[in-house]
């Protein structure tokens, strides 16, 4: 008979699970993905059409009117700009409507917190979600330009993570102003005051260099203008130093919402 | 014996009110506690305490010896929930909605079939399996978020006013559901204002009121403890009740309204007067302790 024997050692148990743990995201993932299975065709759609008459209506108006924009044909000035006008609507809007539903209406976060997930894993594997589909909904303008004439090129592999990388921040954006609002009336004031200018003013449908050089400062402040210049950039193979600067933009973008609709979230749902 | 849940002097506060104040409470494993109380008594606040989904103030939580709320995922790991509003996800099937709950309960790969197939059986929906839970009657959506909550074989349940909103026999298949998850030796803390629930299916009570526990034991001893064990009820018109009712203060009988008739408590047989005897329940116990206005 050994000592060990005679006195066990007390059961080792984990006092405490980490944070941002694997199993939690792909919980909360699962969830998502399951659902999506559930209503994933009117979202493809919705996805799908949208920039297509974005692009034939801009495309094809103002293409008759302008043959070039900053060196590019209009068509591919277009049609690599809406690819952010693409992620920004398939990213803000879930965030904001989806997650505004699911805490208040249909209670689903209550379900989920009583499950071993923190706020942080809730929020960070929806916004991963939203993110994924972003990086798929985003290329839909992109492909359907290249029917009208967009050559394809190496660069635009890149362009999906691009996507995932913006609409990342967009979503955490949309999650925070649910997290803020008190009701979903509010949200039209954001989508009318802030979504919207950010969204023209973009250089998606026309440069921003020909704004008075206030609005030009003011873009580089617009996470989708840095989205549309990386896109460009990719698509075409003009990568310069500049990219750096963008790509940081947008990562800057989604580090700072993500921990802003965490705070949110946690504010709204432990109490 | 090992303690399921131990709360020590908690209080929680909402802006001016106080919701939970100086709650003690205590669930042994392997036994079912019902939290009875009437609206607003603090019952669903401790229950979301319970999971961290609220945070004390004050005072000591402890989930199957995790602190609370430093310690509570691990605890909610080993819990199962069963909220109050229904929560599943309605355009998903029965299997679906099962399916979710074990990523999120971390079910290992290989048993989450068997998983599902198991609290599909304690729900009693294997032929309901791949209808989705917008097509469920009321009852099966209950069964359905009962079992959801046993996926991952939890070793305590939560259950929020259960069977709130239900028939009669869809109450009675809860009931069931509940009593056989006892003998299994789950331990099991539920919240309810329907008396009958409390004492079927508990072993021990506890009578919330104003966010504290008034009274706690088995539901026999406090029926006796508090009445008496024997009460007499007498009927008739309102001016009449009014007499008996002023009859029995200056006597130092307690009474209790039943709406038709008054019942008096605590009176061991030597009451003199008209009315039936009847066993005192805990119905009894529970209005002469949380007061017979209705805030």
């Amino acid at each position: 008979m050994t000592t060990a024997e005679v006195s066990p050692a007390p059961p080792a148990r984990r006092r405490r699970l980490g944070r941002l743990e694997r199993p939690a995201l792909a919980g909360v993932l699962m969830r998502e993905i399951v659902n999506f299975s559930s209503y994933w065709r009117g979202t493809t759609f919705s996805a799908t059409v949208e920039p297509t008459i974005y692009l034939l209506a801009f495309g094809f108006g103002f293409g008759s009117l302008v043959s070039q924009v900053g060196g590019f044909r209009y068509v591919e000035f277009v049609g690599t700009g809406t690819v952010a006008t693409a992620v920004l609507f398939s990213s803000v809007f879930p965030g904001m409507f989806s997650t505004f539903v699911k805490y208040e209406f249909q209670r689903t976060y209550d379900a989920i917190l009583a499950a071993p997930v923190d706020t942080e894993e809730l929020v960070t594997g929806e916004a991963l979600w939203i993110a994924m589909r972003a990086g798929v909904y985003g290329n839909t303008p992109m492909l359907v330009a290249i029917v009208f004439g967009l050559d394809p090129s190496w660069g635009m592999l890149v362009v999906p993570l691009v996507c995932f990388v913006t609409g990342y921040g967009w979503a955490c954006f949309g999650i925070s102003i649910a997290a803020f609002m008190k009701s979903i009336e509010n949200f039209s004031y954001v989508t009318s005051a802030v979504i919207t200018p950010l969204f023209l003013v973009a250089g998606t449908f026309f440069p921003i260099s020909r704004l008075p050089e206030w609005a030009q400062i003011a873009a580089n402040v617009n996470p989708l203008y840095h989205c549309v210049q990386l896109v460009r950039d990719a698509v075409f193979g003009l990568w310069s130093w500049d990219d750096v600067g963008h790509e940081g933009g947008i990562l800057m973008f989604g580090l700072l919402m993500w921990r802003v609709a965490i705070v949110g979230m946690q504010r709204k749902l432990i109490n | 014996m090992e303690q399921a849940i131990e709360l020590r002097g908690v209080v929680k506060r909402y802006g001016p009110i106080t919701a939970v104040d100086g709650l003690d409470l205590s669930v042994p494993e392997g036994t079912c506690v019902g939290l009875l109380g009437p609206n607003g008594a603090g019952k669903s606040t401790t229950m979301r305490l319970l999971t961290a989904q609220a945070i004390a103030d004050e005072g000591e939580l402890a989930v199957l010896g995790y602190r609370l709320p430093g310690e509570s995922k691990v605890a909610r790991a080993e819990c199962g929930v069963v909220p109050q509003n229904d929560n599943l996800d309605t355009s998903l099937t029965v299997e679906q909605n099962l399916l979710v709950f074990a990523y999120l309960y971390r079910v290992p790969r290989r048993e989450r079939q068997a998983a599902i197939e198991r609290t599909l059986e304690i729900a009693n929906l294997q032929e309901r399996r791949t209808a989705k839970v917008d097509e469920l009657s009321g009852g099966m959506r209950r069964r359905l978020l009962v079992a959801r909550a046993l996926v991952h074989r939890p070793r305590l349940v939560l259950l929020d006013e259960p069977t709130v909103g239900l028939d009669p026999q869809v109450r009675q298949q809860l009931w069931a559901l509940i009593d056989a998850l006892r003998t299994e030796g789950v331990s099991i803390l539920m919240s309810t204002h329907y008396i009958e629930e409390a004492e079927r299916l508990a072993d021990t009570v506890v009578i919330m009121s104003h966010g504290r526990a008034v009274a706690t034991g088995p539901p026999r001893e406090l029926i006796r403890e508090h009445t008496g064990g024997e009460a007499v009820e007498v009927y008739g018109p309102p001016t009449k009740l009014a007499e008996v009712e002023e009859d029995a203060r200056r006597s130092g009988i307690q009474t209790r309204r039943t709406g038709t008739s008054i019942t008096l408590l605590n009176v061991n047989g030597d009451h003199p007067g008209e009315g039936e005897r009847r066993p005192a329940n805990l119905e009894d116990v529970f209005v002469l302790l949380t007061g017979e206005e209705i805030a």
